[in-house]
This record gives C-alpha cells, structure tokens and sequence, in this order.
C-alpha cells in the first residue's frame, strides 16, 4: 500500500500533462451519484469554455477513503455537514479564493456561518434536506410528524416499514426520541434507545436504501427516508407525505469544496461560484429536488417545488431539526455495536 | 542394524534419485524466470493486499476510518467478545458477531444443497442429449454469467416483490387476494444466491457426468438392482468429485456474498461481508473490518480443508 502510493501520482502527473496540452481546461468533479444537473453543467461548459466531468460516490467514508490515499485528480467534492470538519481538519481541502468566489453572499443568511464551517471559509451549500419519514397517507391517517412512525409505529403501518440503512441518522433520531441529544453517550438515553429500536425492528420489513417506486407501489406503507425522494415520490403518488419528527431529526448538507491538491483550482473556483448564482443553483435543484442553500434560487425552481411541504418545513417544526454531527470514536462505536445487535 | 543398512540403502536410491532431478533441474535453471510474472502477480496481487488486510487487524482504528500505527488485539478480541456498553467490565461473547456469522455458514450450506438438488437433474439431462445437442444445452447454461450480478439480482426483485410478477400472476387468477411477503426474508437471499450460482454446480457435475461409463449401469441392471440402487450405488459415487468440485465453487461465493443479500435480504439480517462492510463504512473500525475478513478467509479454508480431506479419504479407499 505504501509502495503503490508513492507510484500513483506519478502515474496521474505524467496522465494529467498529457491532458492538459490537450484540452483547453478541464475540472474533474467527485460528487454522488445522481446529483448533478448535466443541464446546468453544460450552462457551465458553454459560459467558461471549462469541460466537466463527473465520477460518482456513494458514501462519505468512500470519498474521504480515495482522497485520503492520493492521486486521485479530482477537484471539487462535496461532502456532508458531518464530514466537512474532517476534510478540513486533515488539510484535504483548500480554502476559497475569494478573488473568484466573489460571491458568497448569495447563500442564505443561515447557511452563512453555519458550525461545521465558521464563516463559509472552504464550502459552500450544494443541497441541503433532512431526514424525517415518509408515509403513504391511504394506510395511515394519523398525525405523521413523529418518529413513532418508525419507532413505536401504529398498527396499520407495521411489517410494512422501511429505514435507511443509514447508522448516524437513525441512531439521531432514536436519541431524539428518546429525549436525548445526537451523540449522546448517556447511559440511560442509550439503554432506551436500544430498547425501542430492538422492539420497533420488529415491525420494519427492511432496512434498505429502497426506491421511490418501493412506495409508489406499495412495498412500504411507511419509512424513514429523506425529503426530496419524498418528493419524488409524491409527484408519482399524492398520497405519499413527508414528516418532520417533532421529537428531533437530522438535517444534513452537502457542501462543494476545493480538493488541496486539485489539478486545476482556478477553474474549481470558478465552478464554485458558478453553483452560487441563483439561477444556476435553481436548476441543479429540479435536477436532484434538494432544495439549494441559495438565496433567490426559488425564482428559477419547478413551481411544484416551491412551496412543496418537503421543502419548505413547517414552522411549528423548524425548531426540532438538527445538523448531523460525527459522534466521536466512542460513541461511533457503541452505535456501532447497538447496530450490530439490531441488525444480527 | 539391519534397519540402518535399510535406510542406508533408501538414502543412497534417494540420493541418486535427488542428483538425477537436480541435474534436470539445472539444465533447465533458467528457465523458471519464465514464470517471473505469474510469480509476481501471486506474490504482489494475492498475498500483498492479504498481508495488508492481516496487518491492519492488529492495528488501532484512527479517529474518522483508517489506522493508527499502534500494535492492538483489539479487534480480533473484538471478532468474538464484546464490552457490555453499560459495565465494561462485563465481557460476553459477541452474539451478534457470532450469530451473522453462523447465518452465513447456514446459508451458504443451504445454497450448496438447493444448488446439488437442481443441478443434478440438470446436468444428467445435459449428458443424455446426443452429442451435438449437449454444447447448446451448456452454452444455454452459461448465459446467465453473461449479465451482471446486480441485474440478475435486480430481475430477481422484480419477479418476486409484492408488486411482481408472480405476486400479479396469483392474484389476477384469484389464487391469492394480497401479495406473498417474499422479498426482504432468507427465502429470497436463498432463491438470488441459488440463481446465480447454479451453473457452477452444474458444470463440474455435467464434467463428471460425462465420463460416466454408461456400460456400468447396464451391468448394474444386469445385476438385478433397482432403479434407485444403481443411483445411489453407482452414479453417485461416481459422479462424486463433480458434486464436491461444484460444492466447493457454490460454498465459497455463497458466503462470502454481499450484493444478494443486501437487495433481497432487505439488510434486516446482516450476512458476514455485510458485516465487514459496516465497519469500513459507517463503524469506523477498520481493524475489526479485517480481523472479520479473515475470520471469512479462515471458515473458506477450513470448509476447503475438510472437502479435501474427503477426497483423499475417499482415493486412499479406492486405492486399498
């Protein structure tokens, strides 16, 4: 591993200066998969004369795994909330040159100095949603902003649920629901969690990533699941709706940032502040249905979206929504294996 | 003192044996820099990354995925006991380790059995065809290896989910009135691992099949026995190093399987590369991760170790 390390960005210098005499300018961006308006990169293409491309990623720990080894030639990337402190901290990123990032005051003012990246110094929002729960409202009439869906769910929902299979935002709201804070490492908030989950995973069908069709055509009656597949899926279905768990749930955002060794920071930048005009933004937001992070974006954004309940949450329930937080090892591990039980 | 003389004598025949082969060996002593690269594939390709994986299981887990150089048995501690997370001083063992890995060896051997019970009938079919019809019959057999896993698997979802095509079929001919649960159980794990590795049961047995001297079934009849005797008496021990040969190939993908289990499992049951891959992932313990890959890597080899050994045992009869 060592060896091979020390070869490979040899290997992609002598790649990357073969290309470079070859294309005009070029930026390679590592995103997740699904998730980018080739609409609006084409906008890009055609504005700067800079060519994209684009490799998919399917978790954090995958992106910051490839970036970490080196010689990866990527430029731009786009990490959760949860990780931006970890890619900054272990120097993978770069800062803004706000010579060309000139405009960060299109981000909306409470995204501007949010606590994993004080004062927008290396990213800026590329989507941002949450995590509540969906529930096909023709099974189950009742109040659906609550966890309870999935952690002591009503009769007519259970063996019909599906969670995520994703640990830190199902640990959140189980802490949540059980009255304590994401994180916690209290005792007996962890001996309640454990305790509801291992009941209510009796009732969940799966925990599986599923699809919008999974709903649409009733393989799940209910689930844990993000808001713009919600959305998805309720365009297909109007009796799909979104909850807000009252008792707490994650928010999460994705955050383009510039890699410390990019091949070609100046166009990254560049791309950087391209994402950050609203229009721009709007549109990549009726490609993946997150909403963006950018003031004004909503002008340029499909009417079904605007005001879309997914979308724009409740002001009752403002207030219960969290950003995601990457539990110390400890923690990690004790969630780890409380999982490990559920799951065995 | 005879006895020395004896061993002399075996020493001196081995001797001359050994001086024969050495003069052999030097004549052609250049000639196995020929297999150099297939050397350094084995050597760099397959014992590097294990040799990583090996190392990486006695280190200690950094903070956000990776290690730290620091010598720790924690992980393999870790593989079979746990710290019970309100007394840490209460050491139990790990039931949950424990229990996907007995899960995967259950399943694995129940994939192994499904397999030998469908493919033998298929490839006794294959090896009575007339000659010329036994490639198509084969090629027919090979196509599936053709598409990709996951579509396969994918395909699998579609025929069996509430909404699918068998689902349908039943309920628009009144049989059923709502869907069979079948996605997301162990049948559906078992139905996708059976799917895919079927040919690989059936080629080695079709193999075995082939050389069948069909003379000794006749003989058998000859003989009076039934139908079922001169299966269970001939063809089966017969064809034996096929179902074996076919066992070993479904056994070790079988439990090492990740993509059937997590798309038609439904992920409520964690499998061991399951298992594995929540460590590398959102666990974030990448020691524990490899200490449980290599505890996989040691049930393969002890599941090839005992098949090996019923083979042998079986030459060492035949040749007594």
């Amino acid at each position: 591993m060592q060896e091979t390390t020390g070869r490979l960005p040899l290997a992609w210098a002598v790649l990357m200066g073969s290309t470079a005499f070859a294309a005009a300018e070029e930026i390679n961006i590592y995103n997740w998969g699904n998730y980018t308006s080739p609409e609006m990169v084409e906008k890009f293409e055609e504005e700067t004369g800079i060519s994209v491309s684009i490799t998919d990623y399917d978790s954090n720990d995958t992106a910051i795994a490839r970036i970490r080894r080196g010689g990866h030639g990527f430029d731009i990337v786009m990490p959760s909330n949860s990780y931006v402190p970890i890619w900054i901290e272990e120097g993978l990123v770069q800062p803004l040159d706000t010579g060309i990032v000139t405009d960060l005051d299109n981000i909306e003012a409470q995204w501007r100095d949010p606590e994993f990246d004080p004062g927008r110094e290396y990213s800026v929002p590329w989507a941002w949603g949450s995590t509540g729960v969906a529930v096909n409202t023709s099974s189950y009439d009742g109040d659906i902003h609550t966890s309870d869906i999935f952690l002591d769910p009503p009769e007519e929902l259970r063996g019909n649920i599906n969670v995520v299979p994703e640990m830190v935002d199902v640990m959140h709201l189980a802490a949540n629901h059980a009255g304590g804070e994401r994180c916690t490492d209290d005792p007996e908030v962890l001996r309640t969690m454990r305790d509801t989950l291992t009941e209510a995973r009796e009732h969940w069908i799966s925990l599986d990533y599923g699809t919008i069709d999974s709903y649409t055509e009733g393989d799940f009656a209910a689930g844990v699941y993000w808001n713009g597949d919600t959305l998805r899926a309720r365009l297909a279905d109007p009796d799909i709706a979104y909850g807000y768990p009252q008792e707490g749930f994650p928010i999460w955002m994705d955050n383009a940032m510039v890699l410390a060794d990019a091949q070609n920071p100046d166009a990254a930048m560049q791309f950087i502040n391209f994402i950050l005009q609203p229009e721009n933004a709007g549109m990549n937001s009726n490609f993946h249905r997150f909403a963006s992070g950018i003031a004004g974006a909503e002008e340029y954004m499909d009417p079904e979206m605007i005001d879309a309940p997914e979308i724009v949450i409740p002001e009752d329930l403002a207030g219960a929504g969290e950003f995601t937080r990457t539990c110390p090892s400890e923690v990690n591990d004790i969630y780890t294996q409380i999982w490990s039980e559920l799951l065995q | 003192m005879a006895v020395t003389q004896h061993i002399d004598t075996t020493g001196a025949q081995a001797g001359a044996d050994m001086a024969a082969l050495t003069a052999e060996r030097e004549s052609h002593g250049w000639k196995w820099l020929l297999s150099l690269p297939a050397l350094t594939i084995l050597v760099f390709a397959a014992s590097g990354p294990l040799l990583i994986v090996l190392i990486y299981s006695v280190l200690t887990p950094a903070e956000y995925g990776g290690v730290v150089w620091e010598l720790s048995g924690r992980a393999w501690f870790q593989v079979f006991f746990r710290r019970d997370i309100f007394d840490p001083d209460e050491v139990t063992l790990n039931w949950s380790h424990l229990s996907v890995l007995w899960r995967s060896v259950s399943l694995a051997f129940q994939t192994t059995v499904i397999c030998a019970i469908l493919g033998f009938p298929t490839a006794w079919f294959i090896s009575t065809r007339p000659p010329g019809q036994r490639e198509i019959w084969l090629l027919l057999i090979t196509i599936p290896f053709w598409t990709n896993l996951v579509i396969r698997t994918f395909a699998i979802q579609e025929v069996i989910r509430n909404q699918g095509v068998i689902n349908s079929l039943l309920m628009n001919l009144n049989i059923i009135h709502s869907p069979i649960q079948m996605m997301y159980t162990d049948f559906a794990i078992l139905v996708g691992m059976a799917y895919v590795f079927l040919p690989l049961m059936v080629l080695p047995v079709f193999a075995a099949m082939d050389k069948l001297d069909t003379r000794l079934l006749e003989a058998g009849y000859d003989l009076y026995a039934s139908r079922w005797e001169v299966l269970r008496r001939i063809v089966f021990p017969l064809v034996r190093p096929g179902f074996i040969a076919g066992s070993i190939l479904v056994f070790i993908p079988s439990i090492g399987s990740y993509v059937t289990p997590r798309l038609l499992g439904g992920g409520r049951n964690m499998m061991l590369s399951n298992l594995i891959e929540l460590q590398f992932g959102q666990g974030r313990n990448w020691p524990l991760g490899a200490a449980l890959a290599l505890t996989l890597l040691v049930i393969v080899l002890v599941a090839l170790v005992f098949y090996l050994r019923t083979i042998g045992g079986d030459e060492d009869k035949q040749h007594g």
